[in-house]
């Protein structure tokens, strides 16, 4: 019988933190510029250059690991990590060893079907970011067969957040559900741009196999340069179709780092785990230990927004809305925040999702303004979700009034009233347009009479248009088929 | 006039700038005329900088003019050549930095210069502070001023010698282990190291980050108090200084000693160090007494693990603080066929072996499978030293001791490192502690095959902060035993 694998998957993610300033300096933390402008002695690594920390990307660490339900230790340190890179000013990296800011923790995701998931953290820790390097002289751009390099240093010193996970992911969709939902609570409170594009979102995915039911893990590969979900979810495929080869056919797993070739589609060895440095850790005496009073951390939990799954639970649980309305409500924080106020007025969150996400999107890509902005007050878009609620207008009616409104018509129940727009939901009123739709159009009811009944909806269009739309269409439905029978 | 002018010491100097008695052009011509005159036998200056002293000295005599009362007015500053000064070539005493020139200036230096202090030249030290003699510069050789065949004790040495030699008033240097205390007690001058994060060590380039601490060395306590004055407090770009308010040092000098009690430390007997010196501190100790101060025995029980202890952690942190000379950015490059060849050919080159020998014992004390045995447990050991001195301290307001085992040595005497390390035997303990000590002379001792009586300095450390202390009692010793 063949044997069944499963994979199992642990991500590691650096996230550039949004500072006006960088880590340890007071050079601007922005990306792009011109190469070399945003560096000073403390980011060149200059002699007798000293680092002080940036409060803000600390509080920032504090606030990501509180959304995670990370523990906070009331002391953290930074360490040195020594080793030497071109592209690292100090030939160390400042970073966390054995007393990162955040411990343990747990991300909650979702799939496309709408399942709910966890994966728990190992930890969150600060550190930061170094130069970039471009090889030159080469075709291909690679180190190998260059004749030198350049180093930009303006991303030296950027806070970055390192974010383990522990290996409790299993398929490559979970892997982009978990990163999906780290990248929208880093949004939601705002530490963060987390754009893959930009760099400020870099990950690495850890991937083994084993046989269904096992408990041990595999030897696992480390899989770099993968620049966007999409490649992830290849590359995590990829690797485990071949590690599933290799072991099927009785090869064994080497422990390596492994890179992404997007091109190709595969992934190829990069270096063997022999050749792992040893960092010689050691607490950065330039740096003094951190301090985190539960103050500080009941402040910054008191500042939490809504997060990304507790939404989520509530669009998809509480309001029933579909997975896909609710990630695109999330995914779009200025048109999910006008979704909540539309809601909080009209406690109608299908009706208003159908309008929000409907003819108000529409509305907005035609024109290119964006719902939040447009001139629909959310209490106004709540107004005409009751109307339609309460029969008070027909879908008809309210597509139009919506237009109106986007125009800046102001309060769609001040224009019903106005111009009489009410749906007409009297029989009497509306008996007197079917008996005269009937009168007109003898032939017609006497088709319909005859057994042609698909001749109903021209009759119904009829009284429709005799009401200016007004009349409920299915009373009118209702009594054409009574009168002709 | 111009050679009693700077005999004077920086106190009086100032004060006279400020009368308008003299100008600091005036000041700062007499000093250059002095280096220029003087130093091609001592060597204290690496680079001296007539035009930059020049301008400094013209804009002091503008200040004053403006009725700004500064308390450094146009006092002759040498700068060790580990700080860096906006502009100037800032050496470390190392080939690798040989001809680099410092974007940026020290906060310590700038304060100075605040004061109204006029930088002279940036003066010779042991390569990247380390060393006990001056000897292990790649640069220059520097002479003890007192007997020009004998080192100027180290690594502060360009710095003391230029002070010794009225080629500044203040030097200022860095201590490390005893950097500014030992060669300031070579060559009979006050060195004085506060307490770790009471000067900023921004633009200090770092040996070991975590005992770095710059201070002054004068030829008077009240000159050293002057300095201290203004570079002492908290600086927003060094996160280990210390924000915490700064007493008034010079306000604080006394002329006796009554109602102190001062440690004598039962384990740092002098009777090992010969009848000379045991005899000078003796003497010194009763001298203490006789202004007034309760002598109280002490004990450091773990001080004889100082040295030990010191020689794991400064090099561990040294070997972490000094892997950016790489030949990336600046200084010395040596290329080779790829960056790791180039990192390798540039550091060979680049460093001295006593340099060398640091970074090899740091990075093997951080290395995984010896980092507990050695970088942790020599932390632990330090916390234990801080213990003792926090006990001695229990029952003394002061603790006197030796600054050093002996006068100043001729060249090349103490060629074997571990000899070297020995040398600063009282001093590093009360770096490993963080306080602040001071060297201030105490008498004269021939060495044994010597002709010429060299200096010998007494120490005085006190509890964390109490600088104003510490410098207080030294000069009520100093007034009371100086000629």
């Amino acid at each position: 019988m063949k044997t069944e694998y499963e994979a199992v998957i642990g991500i590691e993610c650096h996230v550039e933190l949004r500072t006006n300033t960088k880590m340890f300096c007071g050079c601007r933390n922005e990306f792009g510029g011109e190469p070399n402008t945003l560096v000073c002695p403390v980011c060149l690594g200059m002699p007798g250059a000293l680092p002080v920390p940036n409060r803000r990307a600390i509080e920032h660490m504090v606030a990501a690991g509180l959304a995670f339900g990370s523990a906070i230790p009331a002391f953290s340190k930074f360490d040195r990590k020594n080793y030497f890179y071109p592209d690292m000013p100090k030939d160390y990296q400042i970073s966390q060893y054995d007393m990162p800011l955040c411990e343990g923790g747990t991300v909650r995701y979702w799939l496309d079907d709408g399942t709910m998931r966890e994966c728990r953290l190992t930890r969150i820790h600060l550190e930061e970011d170094t130069g970039k390097s471009t090889h030159a002289g080469s075709d291909d751009g690679r180190i190998a067969g260059s004749s030198y390099s350049l180093v930009d240093f303006n991303r030296a010193g950027v806070p970055l957040m390192e974010c383990v996970s522990e290996p409790d992911l299993r398929t490559s969709q979970e892997a982009v559900g978990y990163l999906e939902s780290l990248r929208r609570t880093l949004l939601a409170l705002g530490v963060s741009d987390v754009k893959m594009e930009e760099g400020s979102l870099r990950c690495d995915a850890n991937v083994s196999i084993r046989p269904v039911g096992a408990s041990e893990f595999g030897t696992k590969t480390e899989i770099k340069n993968m620049n966007s979900f999409r490649s992830v979810e290849r590359a995590i495929e990829s690797e485990i179709a071949r590690q599933t080869e290799i072991v099927s056919s009785g090869g064994r797993i080497v422990q390596e780092t492994r890179g992404w070739d997007e091109v190709n589609g595969t992934t190829h060895s990069m270096r063997s785990k022999e050749e792992a440095h040893d960092y010689r850790y050691f607490p950065d005496p330039d740096l003094v230990p951190l301090e985190i009073s539960s103050d500080d951390v009941e402040r910054l939990r008191g500042t939490l927004p809504e997060l990304p799954w507790q939404r989520f639970e509530r669009y998809a649980t509480e309001y029933g809305l579909a997975t896909k309305q609710a990630t695109q409500l999330i995914d779009n924080p200025s048109l999910g925040a006008y979704f909540d106020r539309v809601v909080a007025e009209s406690s109608n969150p299908h009706q208003s999702s159908n309008f929000v996400l409907g003819d108000l999107s529409r509305l907005a890509n035609e024109t290119g303004v964006p719902v939040a902005e447009s001139k629909v007050a959310p209490e106004h878009l709540a107004e005409l979700v009751g109307l339609v609620e309460s029969k008070r207008v027909n879908s008809k009616i309210a597509k139009e009034l919506l237009g109106r409104m986007w125009d800046g018509a102001g309060s769609p129940a001040a224009i019903v009233e106005r111009e009489g727009l009410a749906q007409t939901s009297d029989p009497a009123a509306i008996e007197r347009f079917v008996d005269d739709a009937i009168a007109a159009h003898p032939e017609v009811a006497a088709e319909y009479r005859a057994g042609k009944t698909n001749v109903l909806g021209f009759l119904v269009g009829q009284i429709m248009k005799a009401s200016r739309g007004k009349a409920d269409p299915a009373l009118v439905n209702e009594l054409v088929r009574k009168k002709l029978c | 006039m111009a050679s009693d002018l700077l005999s004077e010491s920086a106190a009086r100097i100032a004060e006279r700038v400020r009368s308008g008695e003299v100008t600091a052009s005036e000041v700062t011509e007499a000093t250059l005329e002095r280096v220029a005159a003087a130093d091609g036998s001592i060597g204290a200056y690496l680079t001296v900088l007539p035009e930059l002293a020049r301008a400094h000295a013209a804009r002091v005599d503008e200040r004053v003019r403006g009725g700004e009362s500064l308390p450094l007015a146009g006092v002759p500053l040498a700068v060790k050549d580990n700080m860096c000064l906006e502009g100037t070539r800032t050496t470390c005493g190392s080939k690798i930095l040989e001809h680099w020139v410092a974007p940026y200036t020290a906060t310590a230096v700038a304060r100075m210069i605040e004061a109204g202090a006029v930088p002279i030249g940036k003066a010779n030290c042991d390569e990247f502070a380390m060393g006990s003699s001056c000897e292990n510069s790649a640069l220059g050789v520097t002479r003890n001023p007192y007997d020009l065949t004998r080192v100027p004790g180290g690594s502060s040495g360009g710095s003391a010698a230029a002070v010794a030699a009225y080629e500044a008033a203040i030097g200022l240097g860095s201590d490390t282990g005893g950097s500014i205390r030992e060669p300031a007690a070579f060559c009979n001058l006050v060195g004085f190291k506060p307490t770790y994060g009471r000067i900023s060590r921004y633009g200090l380039i770092a040996f070991a980050s975590s005992l770095d601490q710059i201070g002054p060395l004068t030829r008077t306590v009240e000159d050293s108090a002057l300095a201290y004055d203004a570079m002492a407090g908290f600086d927003p770009m060094d996160a280990t200084s210390i924000d915490r308010s700064v007493e008034v040092a010079a306000s604080g000098l006394r002329d006796d000693l009554r109602g102190l009690r001062i440690g004598i430390v039962r384990d740092f007997e002098t009777k090992a160090l010969g009848e000379d010196l045991d005899a000078i501190y003796q003497a010194a100790y009763r001298d203490l007494e006789k202004l007034g101060a309760e002598l109280v025995d002490v004990s450091l029980p773990t001080a004889e693990y100082g040295v030990a202890t010191y020689y794991l952690i400064a090099p561990a942190e040294c070997s972490s603080n000094l892997a950016r000379f790489d030949g990336v950015r600046y200084g010395l490059r040596v290329d080779g066929d790829d960056v790791r060849a180039m990192y390798e050919r540039t550091r060979a080159a680049g460093f001295g072996p006593e340099v060398k020998r640091r970074i090899l014992i740091g990075t093997h004390a951080l290395s995984s499978g010896y980092y507990d045995a050695y970088y942790v447990r020599a932390q632990k050991a330090r916390t234990l030293i801080g213990r003792d001195f926090e006990n001695a301290f229990e029952q003394c307001d002061l603790i006197a001791c030796p600054a050093g085992s002996c006068a100043a040595f001729e060249f090349g005497a103490k060629s074997d490192p571990y000899s070297m390390y020995l040398m600063d035997y009282y001093t590093i303990p009360m770096s490993l502690a963080g306080l602040p000590a001071l060297s201030v002379p105490c008498g004269w001792s021939t060495p044994p095959g010597g002709s010429t009586p060299m200096p010998i300095g007494l120490q005085l450390c006190a509890p964390l902060f109490e600088e104003r202390l510490l410098l207080g009692a030294a000069h009520a010793y100093e007034t009371a035993t100086r000629a």
